[in-house]
């Protein structure tokens, strides 16, 4: 019994960290129309920026201001992504071919994994502190880490206030209208500019919030974001890119899966993974949830 | 420029044919003016620029990004390391006749798949695809030795007519490699050519320019994608198992999606907006790669920037670029109309 609730904890938490790989990926996709290959690297960095901190401030501050701390990576991703819009990503936005955003982004990829390697080097860096502070709770008589079930509510918080924002605030209605319609939106007199900054930055600091949040729990080694990559790349195949309804199915799917197959088949965890993605791509182009083609 | 170059369409031709002459003389040369490393690094481009030959059928001529092609490349080089350890068979005619079925099945398959799709979702789906046979090669260790990889022998030429055994045995291998490699990159060149020229690499022109007027003049659109993802992903496959005697180590790295963004790379680098882009990309890529190596541990760094810089201030390539360049400087063209 406690077996089977532990691992349908861990299927969520897994979910969760991708749901908010994916939110990222989505909202800067739905909004720009641009893949951001160099997604999995932001991960990775808001990984290594909040593990550095905490490192930092730990004996300087009491351990619960640590998770306050933990926003910070994310925050410093997040601006990073408001100098990249603009730096490298807007000249692109004229030329039709949906190609250039896509080549300029693995460059950033291959950048960014360098310069973590450079600042960082290749020890990894944990925050285990955050971990051992809120202790375990005991289910069914066995012993579950607390900071797994903190991650996810930190997923839920997010994407709901995300929900929110999306659907409830007036920057919401702007942020939807650019993405339906970026010339029109433009003619009636949105400043079209700052919402693709504004975009890009929100799904960066998404994506560094997961990183952020993953690592007290698993430590930030170098190419963890090429396996986050791909991995967001088939939650969003399955849910459908550009929609937030999908990457949250299938972060879940993803996450169940990964979860089962670990147990079943380990050998192809990781395979069954893409076959699916390829299935549902098959069945319905767009994602169980996309509508863009 | 455009009256220019119908005027003077036939002399372009036979000036072309020429540069080509002068080329392949060159070509042949090499190996006794410069030494085995360079060489080596020469034959290492000549197999990435079949790949990137291959790569450019299908972003070139049918306008389809594959972020994928490691999956080709892998399956050619696999096929000659499991045969090399499993069968025992050193000769690199059947790994050739081998590495090309399965690349061919493995292009056929995917490109049930993908081309059903354009655009991000293609590039994303053969990525995906791909990364399905790096776990398999990944994680079925006792097959593949896993990220240990597979180690190589020298293969015999020729219908075991040429062998390498003994001293001096790498010297040897890597001149009469070359010239192997040489021939069967002129080879594959040639066959490439004569694919873009005929009325199928015209069909795939076409759709790539307009898929809808295609559609309407009857083009089946998907057959003809398919069946350009066949020839592309085999190209690829051909370049995986040469490359593998060079390097004589094949690892789940050449299935990983990275290695499919470098064949990208060298496509954008030399320029695919042209037939002989992918090649001279290749080369210099074969080269830059070398020495950024070289130079710094934090190459990919420099790969990095240098993409980025070419992306955003030339598009066009090394070739594209040039061709500007002699169009500003009135020289003739040798652009050969994609």
């Amino acid at each position: 019994m406690d077996v089977l609730v532990f691992q349908i904890l861990n299927a969520v938490y897994y979910a969760s960290v991708l749901f908010l790989i994916a939110a990222g990926l989505s909202l800067i996709y739905g909004v720009m129309g641009i893949v951001n290959m160099a997604h999995g690297s932001l991960f990775a960095l808001g990984a290594f920026v909040t593990a550095t901190i905490t490192q930092y401030a730990a004996g300087h501050v009491p351990t619960l201001l640590l998770f306050l701390l933990l926003p910070l990576g994310a925050v410093a991703v997040g601006i990073l992504g408001l100098a990249i819009e603009p730096l490298l990503l807007r000249r692109l936005y004229v030329r039709a071919a949906e190609e250039y955003p896509l080549l300029i982004t693995f460059g950033l990829l291959l950048i960014l994994e360098d310069a973590m390697r450079f600042v960082w080097g290749s020890n990894p860096i944990s925050a285990n502190l955050l971990v051992q502070y809120l202790g375990s709770v005991s289910i069914f008589g066995s012993l579950y880490p607390i900071y797994v079930l903190f991650v996810i509510a930190v997923a839920i918080v997010t994407g709901l206030a995300l929900w929110l924002f999306v659907y409830r605030t007036k920057f919401g209605i702007i942020l939807r209208a650019t993405a339906q319609d970026m010339k029109m939106a433009s003619g009636l007199g949105l400043d079209v500019r700052r919402v693709y900054m504004l975009a890009f930055a929100g799904g960066c600091f998404l994506v560094a919030l997961a990183g952020a949040v993953v690592v007290p729990y698993q430590a930030a080694v170098l190419g963890m974001g090429m396996d986050a990559l791909i991995l967001a790349f088939v939650v969003v195949v399955i849910g459908g890119l550009g929609s937030l309804k999908g990457a949250l199915v299938g972060a879940l799917i993803v996450g169940g899966v990964r979860t089962v197959g670990i147990e079943f088949f380990p050998e192809l965890e990781l395979a069954s993974l893409y076959i699916i993605a390829a299935a549902v791509l098959l069945v319905r182009p767009t994602g169980l949830f996309g509508t863009k083609s | 420029m455009k009256g220019d170059a119908i005027t003077s369409r036939g002399g372009a031709i036979s000036l072309r044919l020429a540069v080509a002459a002068i080329l392949g003389c060159a070509l042949l040369a090499i190996p006794q003016l410069v030494s085995p490393y360079q060489t080596l690094l020469l034959t290492y481009g000549l197999v990435m620029a079949i790949a990137a030959l291959g790569f450019n059928l299908l972003l070139g001529y049918t306008g389809l990004l594959s972020f994928g092609h490691s999956a080709f490349f892998g399956t050619g080089a696999y096929t000659a390391a499991l045969m090399a350890k499993y069968l025992g068979i050193h000769s690199m005619e059947t790994f050739i006749l081998a590495g090309l079925a399965t690349a061919f099945l493995m292009s056929a398959l995917f490109g049930v798949v993908c081309v059903r799709h354009t655009r991000i979702f293609f590039a994303i789906l053969v990525m995906a695809l791909s990364q399905v046979l790096w776990t398999l090669a990944y994680k079925f260790y006792g097959i593949t030795n896993g990220t240990d990889g597979l180690n190589v022998p020298f293969p015999t030429l020729l219908g075991g007519s040429l062998t390498f055994r003994g001293a001096g045995a790498y010297q040897r291998f890597i001149v009469a490699y070359y010239y192997y490699v040489a021939v069967l990159f002129l080879l594959s060149a040639a066959v490439m050519w004569m694919i873009t020229q005929s009325p199928f690499g015209k069909t795939l022109q076409s759709i790539r320019d307009n898929q809808t007027r295609a559609e309407f003049i009857g083009i089946r659109v998907r057959l003809c994608r398919w069946m350009a993802f066949l020839f592309s992903g085999t190209f690829t496959g051909l370049a995986g198992v040469l490359w593998l005697p060079l390097n004589r180590h094949v690892t789940p790295d050449v299935l990983y999606w990275p290695f499919s963004g470098e064949i990208v790379f060298l496509t954008v680098l030399g320029g695919f907006q042209s037939f002989s882009g992918p090649i001279v990309g290749a080369l210099a890529f074969s080269y830059l790669k070398t020495y950024a190596v070289a130079w710094t541990e934090y190459w990919q760094f420099l790969l990095g920037a240098v993409l980025i810089f070419l992306v955003m201030a030339l598009p066009t390539g090394i070739v594209g670029t040039l061709e500007l360049l002699a169009a500003r400087l009135k020289w003739p063209s040798f652009k050969p109309r994609i």
